[in-house]
């Protein structure tokens, strides 16, 4: 083995060159993994230090102030996190289950039957896939306004059922793993249609079910931009929304380990799921996105 | 992409329910469909299409409220778009948003290709990427909120950062008030929550290329820049397209990270202050609907015409080659 040479007569790489660009990829790979983590182990450290460690210098030395400061964040009743958590799934895991149960309603619709108007309707759908919530916010929130359900969760439950994206990747999937002749077949059976959807169909579309749920629910979880037009009353605030009253406010009379948890409190079920479902997530990254 | 299912032709099951079927079987179901679809549509045409028209319409009319009360409701055309044009504010905060943009995307997408490169390199062989792909993964998932909170808390006046400053300087940096440390620090949390996420389209994307070009290139004795450059790069043009527009459509949108942290002010002297910033002031402060009004109708056309990109950059290559045969064909016999 030659040491110099980086390519033999072949052109294909030695040994050594391999190696080398594979030490590379592990260090490129081990430092971008630190950055990524970083921000999470900051946090839990912070959330078991108290004020005054905190303003005195940085550690990522662990203390023991963490049930003090979960005591102090759950027992806060200015800015109180259990209520905001509780809105927060409620808005959350109802948006989420709407949003999944009728995409695969709609695209149902438009995978069995060829009804008149079906491909406008289905071109209709992916053409406005990609149209931001914020150009309408104007229009719907005076909407919301006038129909006086400001600081309720309809106007952030109601319109998952119009979720484009989440049609799209159903209807890919129907193609991609529903034969029709199970409908026919059901239809002999004597089911009727909407039956047939419900017994028989969401069975099978299960799997892609799951994972749409998962993003539908990482995303609503985390939504700002709605919330904080929205939610006028602190009894109904989600958590993003919280979290920018704390930014807010004089952070200066603030006990910064009870922030910490605050913000700890509010990433961890996301966190949870992640780590639980990580493998199922992000093979399920790219099913929708890309076009097949 | 629409194409309909092989199934019996609909017309024959439609005219069969016209002469009264004696069979079960020829009923026709086909206008179920529209059963299905109804929900979609209503609750869109409610929630989303409906308030996109008053938005527009309230573009040409004059409208705010002061304490509550509606002032002014008339009709004035061009008026609102003049105001808005007239002060440099939307070209700054279209500015302020394309630079943080930008200085985001352009170091994530390179590196997403390399690691994309290495991942699906057949010859390096990395382990542990299942563990790598969690990791990078992580920031995309986590509430953009907290994220920005957590880095304000990071590199505000009395954080770990400053702390660590003042022990070598003995004075502080103030991120918060300095220009670039504020975009840069925006910039860097958009980099790191999305730069897992372009990775793992562009390794889905060269997962999806035929290996046995890659054997055919090695026995010709191209090296790993030559298949990368030769091979990888043009096959995954489209994906990369599409991965550049829908970043540029979520930098549009930006709004939570720079709006938590400059508490809504865009930082100093506003140059922070993105166009979705811009709109949610006017929304919830002043409610001025006008300006608000005028400013989404600006946001959508822009909006639209990236997304226009997606769509047509998106369609089959083939699809597209025949469309445009077919178009050729409808003109030549035009001519003749």
């Amino acid at each position: 083995m030659n040491g110099t040479a980086v390519y033999d007569i072949a052109g294909r790489q030695s040994h050594v060159a391999l190696t080398i660009r594979r030490i590379i990829s592990y260090i490129v790979l081990i430092i971008l993994a630190c950055i990524c983590l970083f921000p999470f182990i900051y946090l839990a450290v912070y959330t078991t230090r108290s004020h005054s460690a905190i303003q005195q210098s940085f550690s990522l030395i662990p203390s023991n102030y963490f049930l003090k400061n979960f005591i102090s964040v759950i027992t806060d009743p200015t800015r109180n996190i259990l209520r905001g958590m509780l809105n927060s799934l409620i808005v959350a895991v109802f948006a989420t289950f709407l949003s999944v149960y009728f995409a695969g309603f709609t695209a149902y619709g438009i995978h069995v039957y060829d009804f008149r108007g079906k491909k406008t309707a289905y071109t209709f759908i992916l053409l406005i896939m990609m149209v931001p919530t914020q150009v309408s916010a104007l229009g719907f929130v005076d909407m919301i306004y006038n129909w006086g359900l400001m600081s309720t969760f309809w106007p952030l439950i109601i319109p998952a059922i119009a979720a484009p994206a989440i049609m799209f990747f159903m209807k890919q999937y129907m193609e991609a793993s529903l034969p029709l002749e199970i409908v026919e077949a059901a239809r002999i059976d004597g089911c009727n249609e909407f039956m047939i959807f419900n017994r028989i169909i969401t069975p099978i579309l299960k799997p892609a079910f799951a994972v749409q749920a998962i993003f539908a629910f990482v995303a609503n979880w985390n939504n700002y931009f709605l919330p904080q037009l929205i939610l006028d009353k602190p009894e109904t605030q989600t958590l993003p929304v919280l979290i920018q009253q704390l930014r807010a406010a004089d952070y200066s009379q603030f006990d910064m380990g009870k922030l910490y948890m605050f913000i700890a409190l509010s990433i961890l079920p996301v966190v949870i799921v992640y780590l639980i479902l990580s493998k199922f997530i992000i093979r399920g990254v790219t099913l929708g996105a890309v076009k097949g | 992409m629409a194409t309909a299912v092989n199934r019996p032709a609909p017309s024959l099951v439609g005219t069969n329910t016209k002469t009264r079927p004696r069979r079960h079987k020829s009923i026709s179901y086909e206008k179920w469909g529209y059963f299905f679809i109804a929900p979609f549509f209503i609750v869109y045409a409610v929630a989303s299409l409906y308030p996109l028209l008053t938005t527009f319409t309230y573009g040409f009319f004059e409208r705010y409220q002061v304490l509550g009360q509606d002032m002014h409701n008339e009709f004035i055309g061009f008026e609102n778009f003049r105001q808005l044009f007239s002060t440099p504010d939307v070209a700054k905060f279209a500015g302020n948003t394309f630079l943080i943009w930008v200085v985001g995307f352009i170091p994530q997408i390179f590196l997403s290709l390399l690691l994309a490169s290495w991942f699906t390199d057949l010859r390096l062989k990395l382990k542990g990427t299942g563990f790598f792909k969690v990791v990078i993964y992580l920031p995309n998932v986590i509430m953009a909120a907290a994220m920005s909170f957590l880095f304000w808390a990071l590199f505000g006046d009395t954080g770990p950062i400053n702390q660590m400053i003042a022990e070598r300087t003995g004075s502080i940096f103030q991120f918060m008030v300095s220009i670039p440390a504020t975009r840069l620090i925006i910039s860097g949390i958009n980099f790191l929550m999305w730069f897992g996420n372009t990775s793992i389209m562009l390794m889905a994307a060269i997962n999806g290329i035929d290996t046995s070009l890659y054997e055919a290139a090695s026995i010709d004795g191209a090296n790993s820049r030559q298949t990368f450059w030769k091979i990888t790069m043009p096959l995954i043009r489209p994906i990369l397209l599409y991965v550049i527009v829908t970043s540029l459509i979520g930098g549009l949108q930006m709004f939570d990270i720079p709006n938590i942290m400059t508490r809504g002010a865009g930082g100093t002297d506003r140059t922070s202050m993105t166009l979705v910033m811009y709109l949610n002031n006017f929304l919830s402060g002043t409610r001025d609907y006008g300006m608000a009004g005028a400013l989404s109708i600006i946001l959508f056309i822009v909006g639209g015409i990236l997304s226009l990109i997606v769509f047509y950059g998106m369609r089959d290559k083939d699809a597209a080659a025949e469309a445009k045969k077919k178009r050729a064909l409808r003109r030549n016999r035009g001519v003749i």
